[in-house]
């Protein structure tokens, strides 16, 4: 299998209704590691993973994988800042992504009952995924993307509505993935969640990379004023 | 008021002795519906799913004229395949003219529209909750029809109601393609305009509370499957 990464980012732009959600934006992200992305609300962190993992379209630029978009869509999974359940049971919504996959039908409910367990919900697999809580709706996005196995995950804000003790059950299975081999980028506003995952870290303003490096150096020598700024918490304009 | 009870009366009877010619009309208006029904589902429903699913040009105007057609009047439906099947029609040469299968073709042009246009309204919706998840999923247009299908059959079933409710009360299109033929094309909505015509108000009624009480047990029988269902029996 060919390599998904390096990813090229040039001059990319996406624009609605006049408006420039994100962009441009160029960027180079290398093979291995966690990348995170933060910013300000509104600042167009949702609208870059969006546009990276290639589910809005382009006004500008291109955004260029190095085995192929077409390959590289197949090989990443996507876990979003308002998780969307299908209406079905716990166990359908973990089998539903095996089976487009043809994953024979026994050895898919084999692995969602697996991964069912390892989040926690093991005892609830024929409960109708609209009815959990929202933190169990995360955890069963996150499993329900992971449960193909991609090679790159992308996480919009995995742990908004979580405790402590489900972000840390959360971080374990990113570490998990991380270890055996998957990238990912994620975006996240838990200061100390980006500490702990980070490689590198992606600071994002009002649509534009305002600032791109590994994070230590990121968090103990910002560059911009702005950065500076938004790690103290105060208001950045 | 005397004629309500009488109807109810006959209704009763007419019932409880399995009156041969009731029994004949009834499984006729239900075999002429439900075959109309299952005809326009597999025409409407994957047609209700494209419409939500793909973007295509003049999708709007079609989405407006399914919903035109929603009000088409019966009769002027029922004129039209009329002509088209009649000996000098396009289709005369097939004979099917005063035929169950006229009467199926007439009441499958009826329903489409309606439950095409209930369909796309749920599906559409469920659509907009699952797109970017489908999407990133990296689905192919067949597996996102599938699974939106699936997701909303519970809406699907009552738009495939109201589809029976809409054909089996339904007597314009049925009375002009049928001709209301003894024993060949009779049905319970026909058979009741034919015995008002004869001022036999109390058969008609009984056969009105007939037609009305198929009507509410095929509801409740899907009510109850759907109900099933859900609980996880099925
Ligand atoms: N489809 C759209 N049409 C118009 N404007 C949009 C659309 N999607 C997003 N926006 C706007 O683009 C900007 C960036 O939105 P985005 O969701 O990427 O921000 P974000 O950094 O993820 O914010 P948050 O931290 O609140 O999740 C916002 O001002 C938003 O209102
Ligand atoms: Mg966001």
């Amino acid at each position: 299998m060919s390599e998904l990464f390096p990813l090229d980012v040039t001059a990319a732009q996406v624009r609605r209704r006049g408006k420039v959600l994100v962009g441009p934006v160029d960027l180079t992200l290398k093979a291995g590691g966690v990348t995170i992305v933060i910013g300000p609300n509104g600042s167009g962190k949702t609208s870059l993973l969006k546009m990276l993992h290639g589910i809005v379209r382009l006004n500008k630029g291109s955004v260029k994988w190095a085995c192929g978009t077409e390959e590289a869509q197949k090989r990443q999974a996507f876990v979003f800042q308002t998780p969307v359940m299908l209406r079905r049971t716990v166990l359908e919504n973990l089998i539903y992504p095996l089976r487009l996959l043809h994953v024979p039908k026994t050895q898919a409910r084999v692995q969602a009952a697996e991964w069912a367990n390892r989040i926690g919900l093991g005892d609830a697999i024929t409960r109708q995924a609209t009815v959990l809580s929202g933190g169990e709706r995360q955890k069963l996005a996150l499993a329900r993307a992971l449960i193909r196995k991609p090679d790159l995950l992308f996480l919009d804000e995995p742990c908004a509505s979580l405790d402590g003790r489900a972000m840390r059950e959360i971080e374990a299975i990113l570490h998990g993935a991380a270890a055996n081999g998957t990238r990912i980028i994620m975006s996240t506003h838990d200061m100390g969640q980006a500490k702990r995952l980070a490689s590198e870290v992606i600071f994002i303003l009002h649509g534009k990379v305002h600032e791109f490096g590994s994070a230590g150096g990121f968090f103990d020598l910002p560059e911009t004023p702005q950065a500076r700024a938004f790690l103290n918490g105060d208001i950045v304009d | 008021m005397s004629e309500l009870l009488d109807g109810i009366k006959q209704a009763f009877w007419l019932i409880v002795t399995l009156d041969a010619d009731l029994v004949e009309i009834t499984l006729r208006s239900l075999q002429v519906t439900l075959s109309a029904l299952l005809i326009a589902c597999l025409i409407a429903l994957p047609l209700a799913a494209i419409l939500s699913v793909r973007r295509f040009p003049f999708r709007r105007i079609t989405i407006a004229v399914l919903n035109a057609l929603m009000g088409l009047p019966p009769v002027v439906v029922g004129l039209i395949v009329y002509v088209f099947l009649s000996r000098s029609g396009p289709f005369g040469v097939l004979g099917l003219l005063f035929t169950p299968t006229a009467m199926i073709i007439a009441q499958v042009i009826i329903i489409v529209p309606l439950i095409a246009s209930i369909a796309h309204q749920s599906l559409r919706d469920l659509w907009a909750e699952y797109h970017d998840l489908l999407i990133s999923m990296n689905t192919t247009q067949g597996q996102r029809i599938k699974t939106l299908l699936w997701d909303s059959r519970r809406a699907l079933l009552t738009a495939a109601l109201a589809g029976f409710g809409r054909g089996i009360g339904e007597v314009g299109a049925i009375m002009v393609v049928g001709g209301n033929i003894d024993h060949a094309t009779r049905v319970l909505t026909t058979a009741i305009a034919l015995e008002t015509g004869k001022g036999n108000f109390a058969l008609a009624l009984g056969l009105g509370f007939v037609l009305i009480a198929l009507a509410i047990a095929v509801n409740l029988t899907i009510h109850w499957l759907s109900h099933t269902e859900r609980e996880g029996r099925w």
